[in-house]
């Protein structure tokens, strides 16, 4: 990479609070860092882990979720779930050793721009803090380093014959994380 | 799924929006590189994609260039994903092979960059493009509108309102929460700028609503819980108890006159706590539904203790006669208790209004502690003929001389208490500035008193608004420009001797005056009612940063809320003088007939399906979805979305351990494409 | 209940009163007040608008002395340290160039500040600490038919302390009313007494001071009672010079935590009545 290193940051955004409140900053030309890039969703609630996990895998530096304020959910409770999963979702992030403050939950009602405008501000300083987490890269090296002991083994064996406790042959790893 | 095996050709438009994109987001380099993305069959930018040649362009280029997907790159997908829609569906695609990049409110206007900003919209623009190579021919659900409206709110706006729909025909359902209709208007005397009676403009509108053939009236009662969606609404309301049967009662208020209270004793809400009123009472002589209401409260039948469910407990202990008085009528009936009723409705409006700012939060003006300051609101219903001093302004505390109720000599009205504050609240009460000029001219009618106004700015933008500050000039009202610093009886001068004290910087003359005046009137501003965070979750609505409902759009949805079939119309959405309310409240009603009238609705086809082969029968989604949509096959240890019901959250589908349940248009592989997307873009 | 104690200047010198008569009433009520080691000069009103840099790390050197004592809670019953130590609390949290300054300046002398503690009045430990009812049980001699009025001055309320309203503060109200005084209603509770204007231009501050005791008496107060050391000074010194200019305005003016002595039944030398000036008869006849 040529360019100076900038957060890659992904959110989630709830149709009728989060992401209506991103359109009143812009509304209102409030301005704030370009590295978030917004997916809309129609309630907080849908935002499945698989879909943070996935975007730190190819490449987020961060994940930020937006839904409406507890108790103003277009959908009831949509939000509630998502808290649910969220909580659960911070603690395999942990386990993972990727550290909690590159996921955020926040609720921003319609009417908060000024609190999008913030928070992403806040989110990119603190990402910026933590420096890139850079997956695909670490995906890479893992794989090459596997690959490497994959051969290194099958040149073992085939020096020392195969180790009696090993049932099946270790072939390369194509993707550990397909 | 025919479109599968078909060979992917997305037409790409991204929009300069005039300069609003394009200053921002070099569009021809977004154009040129969306160009070199696998399935992309043409890559344009224009002016403006909203506009008829913009979407003539998507229509001719599906044909031309046999497109079977489109994106567009303008502004939110809220203001014009329908616009687009219709386009594509005209050019002969099914409308949701479409997809929406917002490059302006989330992009251009945002960001000071233009580097950065054109990067964003690239990368945005490449999730748009991977996703849409997804995207389903779905088919547009189409709901019935229930043709009854709810209308919360019987004053000015709630009246007018539910007028215009019964007069087109359309059955309402008034609900208010006061024992009558009216709202703050009843309670004014005069309105500015014409100095009309109000109650002579607003009562005939009253009796009107009363015997209105389409129009059901339930006063006293409360919306208690609202269910379904645009259409099809089920509301619940707790209509309480009065103790007097309205339909028995004719309102000849011989109760009143028999009852056991010789003289009235009890605070009277309706004259703002000046006038007295017994427990057996009707709110006003003009009130609407004529009929009275007894105030357990206070009423000797009634206990003071309560029953469990907090319904007073009735004793026998008064010699009823108000029950005598009533005779064959037997309207008064002791044993009523609230009672819950069920109607259903394709549309409410919402007209919850406003309350006025507590003066006693602003202590440096001495409301609450000088007798002799009073809230305007308490002036209106003192200079009004018909309130408790019979139009006569007479002093709350003071004697002259012969011990007869002193008239003030002169009287101070202060501008802004509760507006344009950082310390009470930011907004322009947008009403004051008029009704103090009113106030002041009718104050001087009925006293001859010297009059001064305190103001800051003077706001007079309406029709005839000006010429009445005007004629307040000429009439020689004082007006002083400064926001008063305190009302306080701390006399340094004879003459300040036993009056109140307003003191002020007159920002004009560049000093600070002391003003000794008899009586002191605070030009409270408007704020949201108390409880406007209930109502709004009630009707979910949102609320703004100020606690005022949130229309969905400033300028062209003022009325709507972001649930569709939810109107909003008064004061409750934003302090407004009574021209303002009617105004609104005519163009609810008119959204209101809009889809009365087209007898359906077209809803977005982004529910949720189980697909039947992968559940695993965990019931894990069952509980999750708040409308019950997700049913369970004991036979074949399935569940299954019920359709009708699915409003398209999405939240069992973030949850299914199986990933088994599909979201349209936001379907897993989709949401998966754009995060590829998003971050693919070096 | 144990609170850091930070005196400032005043309490040891002209304003002993307040001093000699909080510290035994405090002691009663079971407060334990530890002086701060090594206290310094708060900075007062003057060193603020001459240097807000300087003047902050002066002042936060004590909040500092207080962290590291591990009493986070600060008691500065003279007005003036009172809105000093807030106001340098407030900045240290607002405004990082300031917190920077602060921090670089106690690093030199082995000290930091991180802005934990909190700073507290008097009449805010009293009422919402201790609570005006364990304040009850203490009296054993009501300042029954004792006309006080409750003067607050400009310091404690404007514009940082949340204890009470800014334009009609009540604790002290509330205070002298458990105590059994009647409590003159009055408009002027938070005027100014002249501040240090009654030394550097006497016509205008004398005149604010005279203007408080006049309409005090006007109302029938028998005695001010005031929270802070610099008011208790103005409205006490200065009547021979204001009886010249005007006329005689003979009020006494005492500290809320005499009265509450008095009305605790302490002994004399702890309520400390005759530090004023001007005569106490009607406290004398209280006290009898």
């Amino acid at each position: 990479m040529t360019k100076e290193w900038t957060p890659r940051i992904v959110a989630f955004f709830c149709n009728w609070c989060t992401y209506t409140a991103a359109d009143l900053a812009g509304v209102s030309r409030l301005k704030y860092a370009s590295n978030v890039r917004v997916i809309r969703l129609m309630c907080s609630g849908r935002v499945d882990p698989q879909f943070v996990l996935e975007a730190l895998a190819k490449g987020a530096d961060g994940v930020l979720i937006g839904g409406c304020h507890p108790g103003d959910c277009h959908y009831v409770e949509g939000n509630y779930k998502m808290l649910r999963r969220f909580e659960l979702l911070k603690r395999l992030l942990a386990d993972m050793g990727i550290e909690e403050r590159r996921v955020r939950l926040e609720w921003i009602s319609a009417a908060e721009g000024e609190k999008v405008k913030t928070v992403i501000n806040e989110m990119t300083e603190q990402i910026k803090k933590l420096g890139p987490l850079g997956m695909p890269q670490k995906f890479e090296t893992w794989d090459k380093e596997i690959e490497h002991l994959a051969v290194e083994v099958q040149a073992r064996d085939a020096a020392q014959g195969p180790c009696p406790t090993r049932a099946a042959q270790l072939k390369p790893m194509e993707a550990v994380h397909a | 799924m025919s479109a599968k095996k078909e060979e992917l050709r997305i037409g790409f438009y991204v929009c300069h929006c005039g300069h609003n994109i394009a200053a921002m987001v070099d569009c021809a380099v977004v154009a040129r590189y969306v160009e070199t993305l696998p399935g992309v069959a043409l890559s344009r930018d224009y002016k403006y994609m909203c506009s008829d040649p913009g979407q003539e362009l998507i229509q001719q280029d599906i044909r031309e260039h046999r497109l079977n997907r489109v994106v567009v790159a303008s502004c939110s997908p809220l203001l014009h994903e329908h616009t687009f829609r219709g386009a594509v569906e005209a050019g002969g695609l099914n409308p949701f092979y479409f997809h929406m990049v917002n490059i302006r409110e989330h992009d251009s206007w945002v960001h000071t960059d233009r580097g950065e900003a054109t990067e964003k919209a690239k990368a945005l623009a490449r999730a748009a493009i991977q996703r849409v190579a997804h995207h389903k021919a779905l088919e547009i659900k189409k709901v019935e509108i229930h043709p009854d409206v709810l209308v919360v709110g019987g004053g000015i706006a709630g009246i007018h309102a539910a007028m215009t729909l019964a007069n087109a025909g359309k059955k309402v359902y008034l609900v208010e929460r006061e024992p009558s209709i009216g709202g703050h208007m009843a309670k004014f005397d005069k309105t500015f700028p014409t100095l009309d009676c109000a109650a002579c403009i607003l009562t005939p509108k009253m009796s009107e609503v009363g015997s209105h053939p389409n129009i059901t009236l339930w006063t006293y009662s409360e919306v208690t819980k609202v269910d379904g969606f645009v259409g099809n609404y089920t509301v619940q309301v707790k209509r309480k108890a009065r103790y007097v049967n309205e339909d028995l009662c004719t309102g000849c208020q011989d109760c009143i006159s028999h009852c056991v209270f010789k003289e009235p004793k009890f605070a009277d809400d309706f004259n703002e706590g000046l006038g007295k009123r017994k427990p057996i009472f009707i709110p006003f002589p003009q009130a609407t539904p004529q009929a009275v209401l007894i105030d357990p409260e206070v009423c000797l039948n009634f206990k003071r203790n309560k029953n469990p469910d907090g319904s007073p407990v009735v004793g026998d202990k008064c010699k009823k006669t108000c029950v005598e008085a009533c005779g064959e009528k037997h309207a008064i009936d002791f044993t009523q208790k609230d009672t819950l009723q069920e109607v259903k409705v394709g549309s409410i409006i919402v007209c919850t209004g406003f309350k006025t700012y507590d003066a006693g939060r602003s202590p440096a003006y001495g409301y609450g502690n000088y007798k002799n300051v009073y809230t305007a609101l308490e002036v209106e219903r003192l200079v009004n003929a018909s309130g408790p001093t019979g139009g006569e302004v007479i002093l709350r505390e003071g004697k002259n001389a012969d011990g007869s109720p002193k008239t003030p000599k002169s009287i101070g009205i202060i501008h802004c208490v509760g507006s344009r504050d950082k310390k009470t609240n930011l907004w322009c009460s947008r009403v004051c500035c008029m009704y103090s000029m009113k106030l002041a001219h009718l104050l001087r009618e009925h006293t001859g008193a010297e009059m001064y106004n305190f103001y800051i700015d003077m706001r007079t933008p309406g029709k005839g608004y000006e010429e009445f500050y005007n004629k307040l000039l000429e009439e020689g009202t004082h007006f002083i420009r400064g926001r008063v610093g305190e009302v306080t009886d701390w006399a340094m001068t004879p003459e300040e001797e036993g009056r109140l004290v307003i003191r002020v910087e007159d920002t004009l003359a560049g000093v600070v005056r002391r003003i000794p005046v008899d009586m002191v009137v605070l030009a409270t501003g408007l704020e949201p009612q108390a409880d406007a965070g209930e109502v709004r979750r009630l009707f979910n609505m949102s609320c703004g940063g100020d606690g005022w409902f949130l229309e969905r759009h400033p300028k062209l949805a003022p009325v709507s809320t972001f649930t569709d079939g939810v109107f909003l119309a008064g004061c409750c959405q934003g302090p407004k003088d009574i021209p303002d309310t009617v105004a609104q409240a005519g163009a609810a009603a008119a959204e209101a007939l809009v889809l009365i009238d087209k007898g359906y609705i077209e809803q977005e086809p982004n529910t949720a399906h189980i697909l039947e082969d992968e559940c695993s029968g965990c019931k894990s989604c069952i509980p999750l979805c708040p409308y019950t949509a997700i049913l369970f096959d004991e036979g074949r240890k399935k569940a299954y979305i019920n359709e009708a019901l699915c409003k398209g959250c999405g939240t069992c589908v973030g949850s299914c351990p199986s990933a088994s349940i599909v979201q349209n248009l936001f379907d897993d592989q989709e949401i998966f494409s754009e995060i590829e997307g998003v971050l693919a873009y070096d | 209940m144990k609170y850091a104690y930070f005196p400032g200047c005043s309490l040891k010198g002209t304003g002993r009163a307040y001093e000699e008569s909080l510290l035994p009433v405090m002691k009663h009520l079971g407060v334990e007040l530890q002086e701060l080691d090594d206290w310094n000069c708060c900075g007062a009103t003057a060193y603020m608008a001459v240097d807000e840099g300087k003047a902050c790390a002066a002042a936060a050197r004590n909040l500092a002395i207080a962290e590291k004592s591990g009493l986070q809670q600060i008691l500065a019953p003279c007005s003036a340290c009172y809105l000093v130590l807030n106001k340098t609390q407030h900045y240290l949290h607002e405004y990082p160039a300031m917190r920077q300054t602060v921090s670089r300046a106690l690093a030199t002398v082995g000290l930091r500040c991180d802005g934990s503690s909190a700073v507290r009045h008097p009449l805010d430990v009293l009422i919402n600490d201790i609570g005006l009812e364990a304040v009850k049980q203490k009296i054993t001699r009501p300042l029954k038919g004792l006309k006080v009025a409750p003067y607050y001055g400009c310091q404690i309320v404007r514009p940082y302390a949340t204890f009470d309203d800014q334009s009609n503060p009540t604790t002290m109200d509330r205070l002298l009313e458990t105590l059994g005084a009647t409590v003159i209603k009055w408009p002027l509770k938070t005027k100014c007494c002249g501040g240090s204007l009654t030394g550097t231009l006497p016509e205008a501050g004398l005149r604010l001071s005279y203007i408080l005791l006049k309409e005090a008496i006007k109302r029938g107060a028998d005695v001010i009672a005031t929270v802070c050391p610099l008011c208790q000074f103005n409205l006490d010194a200065y009547h021979p010079k204001i009886a010249a200019k005007w006329e005689p305005v003979p009020i006494p003016t005492v500290y809320f935590s005499q009265l509450m002595g008095l009305a605790f039944g302490l002994p004399a030398d702890q309520v400390v009545l005759n530090r004023g000036m001007v005569p106490m008869k009607p406290l004398a006849a209280a006290m009898a």
